[in-house]
């Protein structure tokens, strides 16, 4: 009691200059340099998806005067058998891609970020995005002149071909690609190719290549290097591209709905239907809000990795 | 200690195990050529050091030891194996790299025992090895560490025990010390020095420091422009240099350009191109001259006496000033200019009293037998 009112008064403490800490204004001046992205995220992303949520729990959008019971029935419809497989295929679709963008372009960028001369590798590299200068949807008609019944490839496939007569072997028969999930595994994985050796090119180019002589150094052969080094130091990169190329071709349109067919309904199908065609907006929105889950957590995925071999 | 250092001396002074053998070995780059026909026999258990200034060839001759290079020409033995074609994951060597090359992904024991896992060793002796050598470079504390969360110290010794898991017949150590500061680079010096005896293995270095050469190597041979210029010891290297590029490689010295003008049977007169006759002794070693043949007369700063008074007893005394003096702690560079107008440069204990000013005559002395004659060809 007594020593805290006889204590000597604390010095007071010095005024805070204006040099001490910045002023209020400066924070202001670096808020501001948020300000259109944070509008621009705020009113075209965090609100339409608050107003998705909210449509998702309202019953009775459904045309024909049908009322849910409850908010949840949205929900609850997402998770039936037939839903669900919907969800399985839009997964297998951009689970397949990913890894078959990665199995063609691994090759790929570890050839032009290692191997080529270095004077033609922005070339090649320009060369392999060139594709992403046209237009999606063009490309996605032209895989259907070449995949179709009677297309390009077909065509070339039972043109008479004099090498397999000689042999005794039979011509190969018409292939039917389209309108079935080969073609729709095709038209992602060609369309998602460039993006998927963009990043690991700027990954595999970082690569320390004193590293590999060391791994040769210490014994270990070129396959032995490839697993041990090359991969676990460019993980940051393939984990970037596999997951960038998995989120987008979880949430692909073009390609299913224009090469897959009736038989390859995906999520983002079902969605555009809910809207478009059958008017159920209510269903439409819980199925949204669970792809923007999906994707979230892919997402979160990739953040956890990351910064678990950045640390490393 | 005490047995290595028995040990030791046998090792060297047995000439009959190889290590390593280059013949007549070339390498091209693009057109350019930085290896010319270099020959090397390194002997078992030596410490062998490849000395030159930056350029020389002398990283691309470590390099095509370990396999990193494929040469032009010529033929490289490993253990009395030729190896000129084999990669370098199945050379008996490993080396130590100027960047240290550690695996960031890995831990300094992972790091380690990379070598041994990929040669498949049990897990039991991977880990009593990894261990042991750990402890040998005094690192066992740093085991679960990431290489960047070392100091370059650290990641040095890191470097050195991944190599030296191993085993390897060889280790090859390019610049190993180069990115260290002085005070450590010292201190590892020593221990480098102590694993070599206390191993016994052949350590084969890359560098460009003379003084780390000079110390550490049992043999050394100086590189220029691609093509060795001398092996030797340290001494001969230093003592008995055989060009004019060698001895100004190698600590300081003065050349003088000049031609032979006489000739008896212990001394050769050289007349410099500035009219300086100097009196150099004949060494048993060195080649025989001819009169008028161009030569380059070397003399170390540090065999250089200075005095007020000329004291031509015998011996080359020439008379100059005092140009500039260079305070350097234990002791005291001068540059004179002598009245031939060169400039030499000598070096004093720091207990030359007072020296004199820039007005006062000098006097330079040094005897025939502390100069060298030098052939003139690609004086540096």
């Amino acid at each position: 009691m007594s020593t805290q009112i006889s204590s000597p008064p604390t010095p007071p403490t010095p005024k805070s200059g204006p040099q001490a800490s910045p002023p209020a204004g400066i924070w202001l001046g670096y808020l501001g340099l948020l300000g259109p992205a944070g509008i621009w995220l705020g009113l075209l992303l965090v609100l339409p998806t608050l107003v998705l949520f909210e449509l998702s729990l309202v019953p009775g959008l459904e045309p024909g005067g049908l009322v849910n019971p409850s908010g949840l029935e949205n929900y609850l419809r997402v998770f039936e058998p037939v839903n669900l497989s919907v969800m399985k295929r839009s997964l297998f679709f951009a689970g397949g891609t990913t890894v078959i963008c990665l199995l063609l372009g691994f090759p790929v960028a570890y050839w032009i970020a290692l191997l080529a001369p270095k004077k033609w590798r922005n070339l090649l590299v320009v060369g392999f995005v060139l594709p992403l200068w046209t237009s999606s949807l063009l490309r996605t008609y032209a895989w259907i002149t070449i995949l179709r019944y009677s297309g390009v490839l077909n065509t070339l496939l039972t043109s008479p071909n004099p090498w397999l007569s000689n042999l005794g072997l039979p011509t190969i028969p018409r292939l039917e690609l389209l309108n079935d999930w080969p073609a729709v595994l095709i038209g992602m994985s060609y369309g998602y190719l460039p993006y998927m050796v963009l990043i690991l090119y700027a990954s595999l180019e970082k690569l320390d290549r004193r590293l590999l002589e060391a791994a040769s150094d210490l014994g270990a052969n070129p396959i032995q290097t490839f697993f041990q080094v090359t991969v676990p130091q460019t993980m940051p990169g393939i984990a970037a591209a596999s997951l960038l190329v998995f989120i987008t071709g979880l949430g692909d349109f073009v390609d299913p709905e224009l090469l897959g067919g009736d038989s390859t309904m995906t999520i983002s199908r079902l969605i555009y239907n809910q809207f478009l065609k059958t008017n159920q907006w209510g269903f439409g929105s819980a199925l949204s809000m669970v792809l923007i889950m999906l994707v979230s957590i892919a997402i979160a995925l990739l953040l956890k990795f990351g910064d678990r071999n950045a640390a490393g | 200690m005490s047995q290595t250092a028995v040990q030791n001396p046998d090792a060297n002074s047995t000439d009959t195990g190889l290590d390593v053998e280059l013949r007549k070995v070339f390498k091209v780059f693009n057109g350019e050529t930085a290896v010319r026909g270099v020959d090397l026999e390194i002997h078992q258990g030596e410490f062998f050091s490849i000395l030159g200034p930056s350029g020389c060839g002398k990283t691309t001759t470590l390099r095509l030891i370990a396999g990193f290079e494929m040469p032009s020409a010529g033929e490289v033995v490993i253990q009395g194996k030729s190896m000129t074609y084999v990669p370098p994951y199945r050379r008996p060597v490993n080396t130590v790299f100027q960047s240290y090359a550690l695996f960031n992904h890995l831990t300094v024991w992972e790091n380690i025992a990379f070598g041994l896992r990929i040669k498949g060793l049990p897990k039991a002796a991977i880990a009593e090895r990894v261990k042991e050598t750990l402890k040998l470079v005094k690192m066992e504390a740093f085991t679960n560490r990431f290489p960047t969360q070392l100091s370059g110290g650290q990641q040095q010794r890191v470097a050195l025990a991944r190599a030296l898991v191993n085993r390897p017949a060889v280790l090859l150590l390019d610049e190993p010390l180069g990115a260290l500061d002085l005070k450590l680079r010292k201190e590892m010096q020593v221990e480098l020095s102590n694993l070599h005896q206390d191993l016994g293995l052949t350590f084969v270095m890359v560098t460009h420091d003379q003084e780390e050469a000079l110390s550490l190597s049992d043999r050394i041979s100086v590189m220029h422009e691609g093509q060795i210029e001398q092996i030797g010891t340290p001494s001969e290297i230093y003592e008995c240099p055989q060009s004019a590029f060698v001895a100004d490689f190698i600590g300081d010295t003065n050349l003088f350009r000049g031609r032979v003008y006489a000739l008896d049977a212990s001394e050769i007169q050289v007349v410099t191109e500035t009219k300086m006759k100097i009196a150099v002794q004949k060494q048993s070693s060195s080649m025989s001259w001819n009169s008028q043949e161009a030569v380059v007369v070397s003399v170390r700063p540090e065999k250089i006496q200075l005095n007020l008074e000329p004291s031509c007893v015998q011996g080359n005394c020439f008379e100059g000033r005092l140009k500039h003096v260079m305070y350097l702690g234990t002791h005291v560079h001068c540059v004179v200019e002598l009245n031939s107008g060169d400039r030499i440069t000598v070096k004093q204990p720091n207990t030359f009293a007072s020296l004199p000013d820039p007005q006062t005559p000098i006097y330079a002395y040094w005897t025939p037998k502390d100069c060298l004659v030098l052939a003139s060809r690609d004086t540096a």
